[in-house]
């Protein structure tokens, strides 16, 4: 799960790792008064939407299309100009490197107060899958595409690994903020920050904390520029606080959260053949095979392994709220999940959802002979398929060809 | 020979009264997999009827492994607490005998309890995690043999490929590839779809090539992480034996997490076109389909003068 990162920082300003004043802001209104409040020459007006390259973004009006302003960072330096980029960047759609091309309504806002900055770094905590533990990397070169810097001067990328059960070490900090080349106090401030973060990190479950740019200013102190976390959505049951109280439902495909809520895992996709299949690893494999025969698929679902009939219903009911699905493609391996048992739900749920486009619809593993004798013998009009191949080549012919 | 897993394997199962770890425990002792008892804290002394059967329940793994000196404990706990069973089961297994097997399927343990529990089963030599969210291992034998998960027994056969994979379903599918061939399986690995795991592609195709059962391998992999490229990196100079490989996630866009906690293409890292270069740059033979890998494996055991 993602945070913004007005909501980043309160978390970083309770774990003590210093950020400057703002305020988070809804409307025009709040924005002036919050330029007023922080009472600061220069304040950065900063959209909030969960992805990156906000600040070389570009601002559309929602409707039209057109272009309302370049940029959806803006530095402000007095009231005309913080009201001038409030009523451009909120309500608007902000197009990113990050969001596709059909970018993000802006619905929040961070005012925040300026500082004299003396060098912009770059710092990350995240989970390191090949070394199975935790990864801190820090940069010289701040402000900028980090993936440019790992693939061009990997050099100044510099990277500690975490013991778990030793935890960040002194020495680890240490010799980090030796590498960024900070001097005694700016060391100092660094090495505490990086506590106090690494501290929040693991108490909070993170998945990967981004600082980017991390600055020293002019007085030698180490203050977070931006934050974007995220967190291990498996540490829900222990992160309640967090999960509730930060989530924004708005910022995610309302169909993905209606799926999670009823156990199934769901992505939404571009193409039109919905695809129903139990396993993620197989899900996945049907969209791929799905486009290797000229299809497009709409989705990724898997309904798990233990799915019932009721489950299959909903699988159905969520495939079909997209209004580009022009056929469905179910592939199930029975394995404790019994095919007789799938093709009583693939025919409960056609009939209760009055389903009309095509559906093809392949069973293998236990009972699928059952399983297909079901559907068969049903007065619908399901395919039945005996290899994934065949179902994938089916169900792009019945929608007529590939899109 | 199998790997790690002998059809006689005696298995404990953590979480034997839960209803997953009841369901699945009966499961395994129709299949044939000699289960030996179940560990629940708390329930100690209390049995757990299975097959008919009566089972102990203990209330420790290092009190059921001295009293039943089991080689495996299969993990059904639930994910608040998988992790510090996954810690249990390594030091039992570690101070009782010095070895042992750990197979974790629970799903949605939290990454940094993973992080934790890696670590500690890495220090104990000789103790290997299976998992987690993951199907399981299995050795099918002649009649029975020790299915030690929640995959479906009745689909396997005793035979000489060795399977290792990512994901559940994609395992069921390519033993079905296998045995539309005629071909059976020595041992069936799910290493799980989790982003920090215990043992890895390289753990498994290096004891398949040491198996003098396994003649040929299939490896299924999925987007997410580098475990497919580093592996296919160590076949190279590592594998003798004819390997067949597929890999899921070729339509799945960037940044988005497909059902795995582990499948995502994060960082312009993790895609299967990458894996999928990297296979053949191997010399691993790629199926493009799930349905393509019996016919591809024929061509692999042809080609290596096997069939």
């Amino acid at each position: 799960m993602n945070i913004h990162e007005y909501q980043g920082k309160q978390l970083f300003k309770e774990a003590g790792v210093k950020v400057l004043e703002g305020i988070h802001c809804t409307t025009v209104e709040q924005a002036n008064e919050a330029y007023k409040t922080l009472n600061s020459k220069v304040v950065a007006v900063k959209s909030q939407i969960h992805a990156g390259g906000r600040g070389k973004g570009t601002m559309y009006h929602p409707e039209s299309g057109e272009l309302v302003m370049e940029g959806g960072v803006k530095i402000a330096f007095s009231a005309d100009e913080v009201n001038t980029y409030a009523t451009n960047i909120l309500g608007n759609n902000l197009v990113t490197i990050q969001t596709g091309a059909e970018g993000k309504i802006v619905n929040n806002l961070y005012v925040e107060a300026g500082c004299a900055i003396a060098h912009e770094y770059y710092l990350a905590i995240l989970v390191d899958r090949e070394e199975k533990s935790i990864l801190i990397m820090a940069s010289t070169e701040g402000g900028v595409d980090i993936e440019e810097v790992a693939e061009n001067t990997p050099e100044l990328l510099h990277k500690v690994w975490i013991d778990p059960s030793a935890g960040l070490l002194g020495f680890q900090a240490r010799n980090l903020a030796a590498k960024l080349g900070l001097g005694k106090m700016a060391g100092r401030s660094f090495q505490k920050m990086l506590f106090s973060l690494y501290q929040m990190f693991t108490a909070r479950d993170c998945a990967m904390v981004e600082i980017n740019p991390l600055v020293r200013s002019e007085d030698d102190e180490i203050i977070a520029l931006d934050a974007k976390v995220s967190f291990d959505e498996n540490a829900f049951f222990r992160q309640k606080q967090v999960f509730e109280d930060m989530r924004d439902l708005s910022e995610e495909e309302p169909t993905e959260v209606l799926a999670k809520e009823t156990g199934l895992s769901y992505v939404k996709l571009d193409g039109n053949i919905g695809c129903l299949v139990n396993g993620a690893g197989l899900a996945m494999a049907t969209m791929d095979v799905t486009k290797l025969y000229g299809g497009e698929p709409a989705n990724f679902l898997d309904v798990g392994g233990g799915a019932d009939e009721e489950q299959v219903k909903t699988a159905f009911s969520i495939i079909l709220k997209d209004p580009n699905v022009k056929g469905i493609l179910v592939n199930i391996f029975g394995g404790i999940m019994r095919c007789d048992i799938i093709a009583k739900g693939v025919i409960a749920a056609t009939k209760a959802l009055e389903l009309d486009v095509p559906l093809v619809v392949r069973l293998s593993g236990t009972n699928f002979e059952e399983g297909r004798a079901i559907l068969s013998s049903s007065d619908l009009n399901i395919h039945s398929a005996e290899t994934l191949a065949e179902g994938a080549q089916k169900i792009v012919e019945l929608i007529g060809g590939g899109q | 020979m199998a790997i790690w897993i002998e059809e006689d394997a005696k298995v404990l199962v953590q979480g034997i009264t839960g209803t997953q770890g009841h369901f699945h425990a009966d499961k395994m002792v129709e299949y044939g997999t000699v289960i030996v008892g179940g560990v629940t804290p708390g329930k100690g002394g209390q049995t757990v009827e299975l097959q008919g059967k009566d089972f102990p329940v203990f209330d420790s793994v290092i009190g059921a492994i001295e009293a039943t000196g089991a080689d495996a404990s299969v993990i059904y706990v639930p994910p608040p607490f998988a992790g510090a069973a996954i810690m249990e089961a390594a030091d039992a297994f570690y101070r009782a005998k010095g070895e042992g097997v750990i197979i974790c399927i629970t799903e949605g343990i939290p990454t940094l309890d993973m992080v934790k529990a890696v670590a500690y089963v890495n220090d104990r030599e000789g103790v290997r995690l299976i998992g987690p969210n993951c199907p399981g291992i299995i050795t099918p034998g002649e009649v029975g043999g020790a299915k030690i998960g929640i995959m479906p027994g009745h689909i396997h056969a005793k035979g000489r490929i060795g399977i290792v994979s990512k994901s559940g379903t994609l395992t069921y599918e390519a033993v079905a590839q296998t045995m539309s061939i005629d071909e059976g399986q020595s041992t069936c690995i799910g290493i799980g779809g989790d982003p920090i795991n215990g043992t890895g592609f390289i753990d498994c195709l290096r004891d398949f090539e040491a198996d003098s059962q396994t003649e040929a391998i299939v490896m299924i992999g999925e987007i997410g992480g580098t475990a497919e490229e580093d592996a296919a990196a160590w076949a190279k100079d590592n594998v003798s034996k004819p390997i067949v490989g597929f890999v899921a996630g070729a339509t799945a866009p960037p940044g988005k997490r497909m059902g795995h906690a582990g499948a995502i293409i994060s960082g312009g890292k993790g895609t299967a076109a990458d894996k999928i270069a990297a296979f053949k740059d191997a010399g691993i033979h790629v199926a493009n389909d799930p349905s393509e890998i019996g016919a591809v494996l024929l061509v692999a055991l042809k080609e290596a003068g096997l069939r």
